[in-house]
């Protein structure tokens, strides 16, 4: 009997783990799928064009998503404006002067901002920037992903600034070096790589984000002439063209979703090796 | 970091080489195959660019009584209210100028009854408001004698965003159904009886493209060039009408003898034996007393192109041209357009 | 500044001058920190400021009616939230057990060279932008829901209210996988961090009393229970905002059916969809008042999810860090 049991819960044992194993590989076929389906269907209407044309007419074969190209890129760098100093200083204070109450209130307060969803980041923008300036604009889509980068690079600033061994700042303070100097010349340099991959990683969530710009960037088929009108971006453009009738159309978005994933493989990958240095 | 920061302020540096005019709009998804055409054949001539965003009727309207565009576009006429919103708001009337007509048809993806399903409004009615559920429901078998319906449920598939095209069709099957007008009403959006959003008339064609036993309604340009089977509509006068072109103009010669000052006017549920019922103007919405010289002159010159020539890329686009009556009344709605109370030149 | 207490002990502060450059230094980089706090209190006020008119009118009847009539200007958010939760909560279903097998197989099973492509490509599973989801969605899973496995539902299990009604493909089962497939990297990676953190002397103790690996591992499970938790309703967090993969799969109608084959409408598609094309002053302030919902949600969730990771993570190695 008690032999029998015993046998039982070895046999338990296998299966729950059998189901483990089942689980893992039931997480990688979605994965496996999004590339497949996005590399098969886009790199039909992957070619030089695609990177260079500007959109054409309903209809009309042929054509590119340049503009949206270099949209996302000008409201990636326009977000940048807004999320690496705010980003960078308040993980800094984090790092360096952060065990405090008030320290632990905005750490706590970053990771819920870290929370909120993206749409509701457009929502603000729009009250705040597309009706007082009566103008949807790429300020208003790069307002938007700014908000959204602050979380993401303060909270690895700081993590990778606490990882700079004690006895640098130490060193510092014992050379008499002041410690702004100490940190802006030392410390942070020589979290630099650190740093870096936290500021990657929220360029690569800001490119992929299409809720924020629906009603700030807007989009548009031209190339933008200022910053102060609507500018497309490559998410919108995948969005619109997806779910249209037109099917050139549809393997436009394909495509643009594959040079999308690339992109966002791409900067994985360089983080992966950044931070593989480190540990 | 640098030269990330480099790569930014070369960006900035290049857009301001490329400065050109350029103006926005937003409105209707309905108008947006010619309208593409339209500013990109402008383009390639003048240099201005429009960027017209389709992002549906409603948010044309909106957009142009909170003036965060420099011109509209919209299927359903600006209320009375929204035209006094706007004025206040703006400081100027705003014009409706009829560009093109179209049809908004039923589509459906049924492969057992193909092509040329014939259905009436009543029954075009009780399917969108939720009493006819399967595709072999005797009414429509009624119209449809001899056909070969299949036991399938009849999903209904509407727009999901404020939309001209919704508010020609409920427009429609509120004149013709006095259910449909006390339930649910007309407007840009409504509160649909049943069915799934899609959104724009590329959202609604796809999903019925998509879905086994859906029937929609989008613009009939966005059928045909989808291949999707639209039905034909029995009119005022009882007869069926296939959605064409000819059936579309022969609605608007109908109703435009009795055109108001304003041009908003609707043309559903036309009179005469050839007029297809399901009909609608589309129009452009300006601001009359325009705030920015350079736009304004290119606006009132796009305008003129428009009329002149641009009418002519309308039917291989399966829009109906305006008939010479509307566009001498156009004439003189774009004469009226002012930059500081002075008329354009 | 953070030096260690040695130093701090023996230098104490009053030893050194007064350092103008740095005390500029210390309120700047505050003033930045500040920021954070001044940008959740900007988003309330905005949201709250800009719904005052749907607010006035609706009062808390805003929450509880679900009529959503933009002809009659009357607005309830009811369908939406309703939408919200269930779509997020099936994803849970989904979801939790995988990404539990997932952590423990990392933990337990994985060999050692496995274990970082493996993580790799959960995380690349997690840094997939939405709309591309929502492509994939839209064009590969929903046929397959269509025309497989919804059927397969109807056919076998269609009598039960939950399975009942014609497979569209589109609607609440659909939006309940896609958000279950991206919120899936979340809850595994943080479980397998919270599993890690489980002091290695639990496991031993139990194999030593005589417990297969499985229940030395249901006694790891148990102990992280807290920060599984934690890992949960911070899966819940992201579902619950999620808006491109949902808007283009969920079906867009705003309705309360007890059927998962039924479309719906959850409250980020419904701003995703109308908040452009609402015309009237109270449709417009009825989306914002959605909008602030769904913020305050996403507020609540997150802020009990992190307090629980963090009451577990805080003394372990991981340092909190997710």
């Amino acid at each position: 009997m008690e032999k029998f049991f015993f046998q039982y819960r070895t046999f338990k044992s296998v299966v729950m783990y059998g189901l483990c194993i089942l689980s893992a590989l039931i997480a990688v076929v979605p994965l496996v799928l999004i590339f497949y389906h996005t590399i098969s269907l886009g790199i039909g209407a992957l070619n030089v064009d695609f990177f260079t044309k500007l959109p054409k007419p309903v209809g009309e074969p042929g054509g590119g998503l340049a503009n949206a190209i270099v949209g996302t890129m000008i409201l990636v760098g326009l977000g940048s404006l807004i999320g690496l100093p705010v980003g960078v200083f308040a993980g800094v204070y984090l790092a360096e002067f952060g065990r405090n109450k008030f320290g632990t209130i905005i750490r706590f307060l970053t990771d819920v901002l870290n929370g909120v969803p993206s749409i509701v980041t457009g929502v603000v923008a729009y009250t705040v920037v597309v009706l007082p300036m009566k103008h949807f604009s790429a300020y208003a889509g790069g307002f938007a992903l700014g908000i959204l980068m602050i979380p993401i690079i303060t909270r690895t600033t700081e993590e990778m600034l606490k990882t700079v061994p004690h006895s640098y700042r130490e060193a510092a303070l014992a050379l008499g070096i002041p410690q702004w100097k100490t940190t802006l010349r030392i410390i942070i340099p020589a979290a630099l790589g650190g740093i870096v991959t936290g500021i990657m990683l929220s360029i690569a969530r800001a490119a992929g984000e299409t809720a924020p710009l629906l009603f700030t960037a807007l989009n548009n088929r031209f190339w933008h002439t200022t910053l102060n009108q609507p500018i497309a971006s490559l998410t919108v453009f995948i969005y619109n063209y997806g779910v249209s009738p037109f099917e050139d159309w549809i393997a436009q978005a394909w495509a643009g979703a594959l040079v999308l994933i690339l992109l966002i493989f791409i900067l994985s990958m360089v983080v992966r090796f950044a931070t593989r240095q480190r540990y | 970091m640098k030269k990330f920061l480099m790569f930014l302020v070369v960006l900035f540096m290049a857009n301001i080489a490329t400065a050109q005019l350029q103006l926005n709009g937003a409105g209707a998804t309905f108008p947006y195959v010619i309208y593409s055409k339209w500013f990109d054949e402008y383009q390639k001539k003048t240099g201005i660019q429009f960027n017209y965003q389709s992002i549906g009727s409603g948010g044309g309207i909106k957009q142009v009584i909170e003036g965060t565009v420099d011109f509209g576009a919209t299927d359903g006429p600006m209320k009375d209210e929204q035209l006094a919103e706007a004025k206040t708001k703006q400081g100027t009337d705003v014009l409706h100028i009829p560009t093109v007509m179209g049809a908004v048809v039923a589509t459906y993806n049924v492969p057992e009854i193909g092509k040329d399903l014939k259905l009436t409004s009543d029954v075009l009615a009780d399917i969108f408001l939720g009493k006819i559920t399967k595709w072999n429901d005797e009414k429509i078998a009624a119209v449809n004698f001899g056909r070969a319906l299949p036991n399938k449920p009849i999903v209904v598939v509407h727009r999901s965003d404020g939309s001209g095209t919704t508010y020609i069709f409920v427009d429609y099957l509120s004149k013709v159904s006095e259910e449909w007008k006390s339930k649910v009403g007309v407007g840009t959006s409504v509160n649909w009886p049943v069915g799934l959003g899609g959104k724009g008339n590329e959202g609604v064609a796809g999903q019925v493209k998509q879905i086994d036993g859906s029937i929609g309604y989008v613009e009939l340009a966005y059928a045909v060039k989808n291949d999707l089977p639209y039905a034909s509509l029995k009119n005022k006068a009882g007869n069926f009408i296939v959605p064409s072109l000819e059936s579309v103009t022969a609605a608007a010669l109908n109703e435009a003898k009795k055109m108001p000052e304003d041009l908003r006017v609707s043309i559903t549920d036309a009179a005469g034996k050839n007029s297809y019922p399901i009909s609608g103007f589309t129009w452009l919405l300006v601001y009359k007393n325009q705030k920015d010289e350079a736009k304004a002159k290119a606006l009132v010159g796009f305008l003129k192109w428009a009329f002149k020539e641009g009418e002519a890329f309308a039917p291989a686009l399966y829009y109906a041209p305006l008939p010479k009556e509307v566009i001498a009344l156009n004439e003189k709605k774009i004469a009226s357009i002012q930059f500081n109370g002075k008329p354009i030149k | 500044m953070d030096v260690s207490p040695e130093l701090q002990k023996t230098v104490s502060p009053k030893s050194f001058s007064w350092n103008f450059g740095d005390t500029v230094f210390k309120y700047l980089t505050q003033f930045f920190a500040s920021l954070v706090l001044l940008m959740i209190l900007l988003m309330a006020y905005e949201m709250y400021a800009s719904s005052s008119l749907s607010i006035q009118k609706f009062g808390w009847s805003f929450l509880t009616s679900s009529e959503w009539d933009p002809v009659m200007d009357k607005y309830g958010a009811l369908p939406f939230i309703y939408g919200t939760l269930v779509s997020s909560l099936l994803a849970l279903v989904i979801a939790l057990p995988l990404g539990i097998g997932i952590a423990v197989f990392l933990v337990e099973l994985a060999p050692k060279w496995l274990e970082r492509p493996f993580s790799f490509t959960v995380e690349l599973l997690a840094g997939i932008p939405s709309i591309v989801y929502g492509l994939w969605g839209f064009f590969i899973m929903v046929p397959w829901l269509r025309s497989t496995v919804e059927p397969f539902f109807s056919k076998h299990v269609g009598f039960i209210p939950l399975f009942e009604g014609a497979p569209y493909g589109v609607g609440m089962m659909a939006a309940g996988v896609i958000l279950s497939i991206m919120i899936l990297p979340i809850i595994a990676s943080i479980s397998r961090d919270v599993l890690k953190a489980v002091p290695i002397s639990q496991k031993e103790a139990a194999l030593a009393l005589g417990s297969t690996r499985w229940e030395a591992t249901r006694i790891g499970l148990s102990y992280s229970r807290s920060g599984i938790i934690g890992a949960t309703i911070l899966g819940l967090g992201r579902a619950l905002g999620e808006t491109m993969a949902v808007t283009m799969v969920i079906g867009n109608r705003p309705v309360i059916k007890a059927s998962l084959l039924e479309p719906g409408y959850t409250m980020a598609s419904v701003l995703a969809n109308e908040f452009t094309e609402a015309t009237s002053e109270m449709y417009i302030s009825a989306l914002i008042e959605i909008a602030l919902v769904l913020f305050v949600v996403a507020l609540l969730v997150n802020a009990s999810a992190r307090l629980l990771v963090w009451s577990f993570t805080r003394n372990s190695d991981t340092g909190g860090r997710l």
